[in-house]
């Protein structure tokens, strides 16, 4: 027979103490997620590997900006890698409610698979690109190799960095930078524009994977003679805390390629998340006066009539060439150049 | 008796035998289904074209002879570290064990930065290189290090166990017989430590086959010349090419698996003592 003993205390521990517990956790955790959502609502923007420092500036302004008009706290979080990275991460179903990017293919090949609507361009002003830049180059202090246009990139002794190509959109306007010079000094010989970007090519010490890696072997680590990267990217690294002490020149070639910086809603997250109201706002809030102003501090080239015309100093005058007046549109670019087999990888295999 | 109705004498087996293959079924089986998904949708001749592409082939170039010079000094410098961890005692000791581990617990892309700045003509290191004309960072001997730096646990963690738990003994009796200490390392030791040195060199050379994040940090990643494997996948992946990444990483996950397979045989073939069941 089976003595009954008095509970012994774990007993009394396991089956009342643990049991409360239990359902009291239970019971805040339900309380805690039943809360209502609508008191803060969070977006993601997914930008390129170099805007970092240009979010973080603008973020704050317009969380303020959209408490005060509609009085709802906004979150925004940041997501910052090579912009084809971005796309890539987007498509295998990162739920970034709007992009900003520093290249046309990239938000196409979303458009293409159906995220973002297929005329997205005309969704916001100045073919939904708040602001826009070129290509310039950095170099030693002093100029050394004396390098001031594109021409000087493909002598024997200088030599380059700047990201990969492949992974790369600021990488790829070099490329077409270079392309585009060439084409417009030979008249359109292609063979001739083969030849000088194949050169240009040779020229490069090393390709990192990204912007920010090319930046740090070019200004940490001593590598190459001239850093091919954004004209904003190119001043702010000049002018940053970290490089000022080692005076980095900043050289604009007077022809450089026109690199138009797109934006865009991801519509089918947006309106899966319902936050389509708050990105279109974020957006729009790019082109306001304020910002453009901010943009111009960054030294990215605007639109703003106004903000151009107070900034003028800090920008060149050069002439620069939109790639689709003279290669046709985005998709038959990355056909011909960037595919697998196309002229960048024609190029690369010359002569190795 | 057949498999499923033995009974061995730790209760649970079916459990935990079940438990066990989940895991591995979730972890590394249905990854490799989603790879040869991928494959399934090409054609022989696009595989062949995919994984044949001269600027593919010459990425399997620089990494297989960068896996073969990293694994080679991992297994120097690793076996030599094993051996001053386990016959030694002195202060610091643990301190370096647990280093050991260290690259485990880094980031690789981390690394590789860390690796790339050191090495650079203006480092720490590199600028007693510079002077000689050696570029390390940004170049293959670059590459070569940061293999080393992620492979060398593999081949310390392999040959430490095996040596702590060779005793004394062996050493004693092979001096009481007359052995001189090269003698006594090259003929009584070392063939002991055989099979943890394969199992460990092996580790090391998949592991350099397939890093990414340290060897494109310090690399420079010129095609032909410094481009690896993994950046070549990743570069296809940029391309929104899903099939000829699938079909490039199936050649280096095929080259893995031959190669541990070989080592498997050889290793019944060379030491027979080693064979189960003998």
């Amino acid at each position: 027979m089976i003595a009954h003993t008095r509970p012994s205390a774990h007993f009394i521990l396991e089956k009342y103490v643990i049991k409360r517990i239990l359902a009291l956790s239970a019971l805040a955790v339900s309380t805690v997620t039943a809360a209502p959502a609508s008191a803060q609502q969070t977006i993601l923007n997914t930008s390129y590997d170099i805007a970092r420092e240009l979010f973080t500036a603008i973020n704050p302004k317009f969380q303020a900006d959209w408490k005060a008009k509609s009085g709802q706290d906004l979150n925004i979080e940041q997501s910052f890698a090579g912009s084809s990275r971005q796309a890539q991460a987007i498509l295998q179903g990162l739920k970034a409610d709007l992009v900003t990017f520093n290249q046309i293919t990239d938000v196409d090949t979303l458009a293409q698979r159906g995220l973002i609507k297929k005329d997205w361009q005309k969704a916001f002003p100045n073919n939904s690109s708040p602001y826009y830049s070129t290509i310039a180059f950095l170099v030693r202090k002093g100029n050394p190799k004396q390098i001031k246009t594109w021409d000087d990139l493909t002598r024997d002794d200088v030599k380059l960095v700047f990201p990969n190509p492949k992974t790369s959109g600021n990488a790829r306007y070099s490329y077409l930078g270079a392309w585009l010079y060439a084409n417009e000094k030979f008249g359109g010989d292609d063979a001739k524009n083969r030849a000088f970007v194949g050169k240009l090519l040779k020229n490069v010490e090393s390709f990192p994977t990204g912007g920010r890696g090319a930046t740090v072997a070019f200004a940490q680590n001593n590598q190459g003679d001239a850093l091919l990267t954004f004209e904003s990217e190119v001043n702010n690294i000049a002018a940053s805390d970290e490089f000022k002490a080692l005076g980095l020149e900043v050289v604009v070639p007077p022809v450089s390629v026109l690199a138009e910086f797109p934006v865009a809603v991801v519509d089918r997250v947006a309106d899966e998340k319902g936050t389509r109201k708050v990105a279109e706002a974020y957006l729009n809030y790019l082109y306001t006066p304020e910002i453009q102003k901010l943009l111009a501090s960054f030294y990215y080239r605007v639109h703003d009539k106004a903000v151009v015309q107070e900034t003028a100093k800090q920008f060149p005058a050069i002439k620069l060439i939109n790639p689709q007046d003279v290669l046709g549109a985005w998709d038959d670019i990355s056909k011909t150049h960037f595919a697998s087999g196309g002229v960048l990888d024609q190029l690369l295999a010359q002569g190795r | 008796m057949s498999f499923f109705k033995q009974h061995p004498t730790l209760p649970g087996f079916g459990l935990s035998f079940g438990v066990s293959a989940l895991f591995i079924t979730l972890v590394i089986l249905v990854p490799l289904a989603g790879l040869l998904a991928y494959l399934s949708n090409m054609s022989g001749a696009q595989f062949l074209a995919a994984v044949t592409d001269p600027r593919v082939v010459a990425s399997y170039r620089v990494t297989l002879t960068g896996a073969a010079y990293s694994t080679l000094i991992a297994l120097v410098v690793g076996l030599l570290l094993a051996w001053v961890l386990v016959r030694y005692r002195f202060p610091g000791r643990e301190l370096l064990d647990a280093l050991v581990d260290l690259p485990f617990a880094l980031p690789t892309a981390v690394a590789g930065l860390t690796l790339s700045v050191l090495l650079a003509p203006n480092g720490w290191v590199g600028q007693w290189l510079a002077p000689f004309g050696i570029k390390v960072s940004y170049a293959f001997p670059g590459l070569v290090i940061a293999m080393v730096f992620t492979s060398l646990p593999f081949v310390v963690r392999s040959v430490q166990p095996v040596l702590a738990e060779m005793g004394p003994e062996y050493e004693e009796a092979s001096h009481t017989l007359g052995a001189t200490d090269w003698q006594t390392t090259w003929r009584v030791i070392l063939p002991a430590l055989v099979p943890a040195i394969f199992t460990g060199a092996s580790q090391a050379f998949i592991r350099s086959l397939g890093e990414f994040g340290a060897v494109v940090m310090i690399a420079g990643n010129i095609p032909y010349t410094t481009e690896i494997t993994s950046l070549m996948i990743f570069v296809r992946l940029s391309e929104y090419d899903y099939a000829a990444a699938s079909a490039i990483a199936s050649v280096v996950l095929g080259a893995s698996l031959l190669l541990l397979f070989l080592l498997q045989v050889l290793q019944g073939r060379l030491l027979p003592w080693q064979r189960p069941g003998v």
